[in-house]
């Protein structure tokens, strides 16, 4: 398998074609959009469209087509969680990178798909979309990371031409108990992923769901397509009804 | 579906978490972000040797859903632990689902597995804001 990872966004980003005819031109070409989509919404660069856009020296008006349609995502989004998604901060400016994300890993596996390739994976931060099998000519097999230890993996499940992401709150469980107030009160949910028919899907319902807390996996198991597994700050999973479909037991 | 009893949650959690509590020191240089896009916390803390003892609050920082905020408490002129002091917890968002009409869901305690896997899913969302408010905490007691 031809696979590859680079450092872009601000996370590592991996790409993998298990096709025999796999090319490292395709991988160049998948990096490349990566590194456009900074380029254009990065709010961390002072010359990025968002920058633009935020500093007023862009109006809503003359925004690119990327920028209209990551924007509408984000309103839609928002429209189908209650509220619980949102790219306007608090100073008022946009910051889309909830959503970037996802539409970034969803487009760059379809121009994989339209270059011909079958199957594959795009793993950014890990997020990640899969197609077809892997190079020993099986299911993908994705774990999913313990929030209590970064080196170990709590479940494994099979993904066929689905995409899965995680929300959460990686801070090696200290967070969770304070030795010298250990009755404080533990209720935070520290881990929430959800599979769904693609990455974009999965990220932005993962993204909305974690900032619901405790409640997050109930509106997980509300929306057809989804299925999700919660971790919360006692190490008690809680999981769809339909996740158990997905697990190697 | 498996349904666990309270108590035997309880029993198990206590375990868990006296299994996760912070006891060892922080490598301060292992705990830096080397992805993170911003150059706060980038840049990797040397060394916390020779800082006065005591505990530091960092900075809030944005983590998108919400604040994070942590406290470095420094023993013996080391990183000895973290504390979150402000983390977002969605706790106040809680009342607009119904309670009464929620379904029973499957719950387990989360344990390792061994399984072979090709790929990993997991969080990354908040770990700048952590990095940044621990940055902040560090540079404070760096005086």
């Amino acid at each position: 398998m031809l696979q590859e990872t680079r450092v872009i966004m601000g996370m590592p980003i991996s790409v993998g074609i298990a096709d025999a005819m796999a090319t490292q031109s395709m991988l160049d070409e998948v990096f490349a959009h990566f590194t456009a989509v900074d380029l254009r919404f990065s709010t961390y660069k002072a010359d990025s469209e968002i920058s633009a856009l935020n500093a007023g020296r862009l109006t809503p008006t003359e925004i690119s087509v990327e920028m209209r349609e990551v924007s509408a995502l984000a309103e839609q989004t928002k429209n189908e969680t209650d509220g619980y998604f949102e790219i306007r901060m608090a100073d008022g400016s946009l910051d889309p990178s909830g959503i970037v994300k996802g539409w970034a890993i969803r487009n760059a596996a379809n121009l994989i798909r339209s270059r011909g390739f079958e199957n594959y994976f795009v793993d950014a931060g890990g997020d990640i979309q899969t197609g077809g099998k892997n190079a020993e000519g099986q299911d993908w097999r994705t774990g999913i990371r313990n929030p209590f230890n970064e080196d170990e993996i709590i479940k494994a499940v099979v993904l066929k031409n689905k995409g899965i992401a995680t929300s959460g709150s990686y801070v090696r469980g200290n967070h969770i108990y304070d030795p010298k107030n250990p009755s404080a009160k533990i209720d935070s949910i520290v881990s929430l992923t959800v599979i769904g028919p693609d990455v974009l899907e999965a990220d932005r319902f993962a993204t909305a769901a974690f900032a619901m807390g405790d409640d997050g996996i109930y509106f997980i198991e509300d929306v057809s397509g989804l299925e999700g597994y919660m971790v919360n700050a006692k190490g008690i999973a809680t999981q769809t009804s339909g996740f158990g479909a997905f697990v190697i037991s | 579906m498996k349904h666990f009893s309270r108590s035997a949650l309880f029993a198990t959690t206590l375990a868990l978490l006296s299994g996760v509590a912070l006891a060892a020191p922080l490598d301060p240089s292992a705990i830096m972000d080397p992805t993170a896009p911003d150059a706060v916390a980038a840049q990797p803390v040397k060394s916390t040797k020779g800082i006065a003892d005591g505990a530091y609050k960092g900075a809030a920082f944005d983590a998108y859903f919400g604040m994070v905020q942590v406290q470095a408490n420094i023993q013996g002129g080391r990183l000895a632990s973290v504390k979150v002091l402000k983390y977002p917890s969605g706790k106040n968002t809680s009342r607009r689902i119904n309670r009464t009409a929620l379904p029973i869901l499957e719950q387990e305690v989360v344990r390792a597995q061994s399984t072979n896997v090709n790929l990993v899913s997991g969080a990354t969302l908040t770990s700048r804001a952590y990095l940044r408010s621990l940055k902040s905490a560090l540079a404070k007691a760096a005086g």
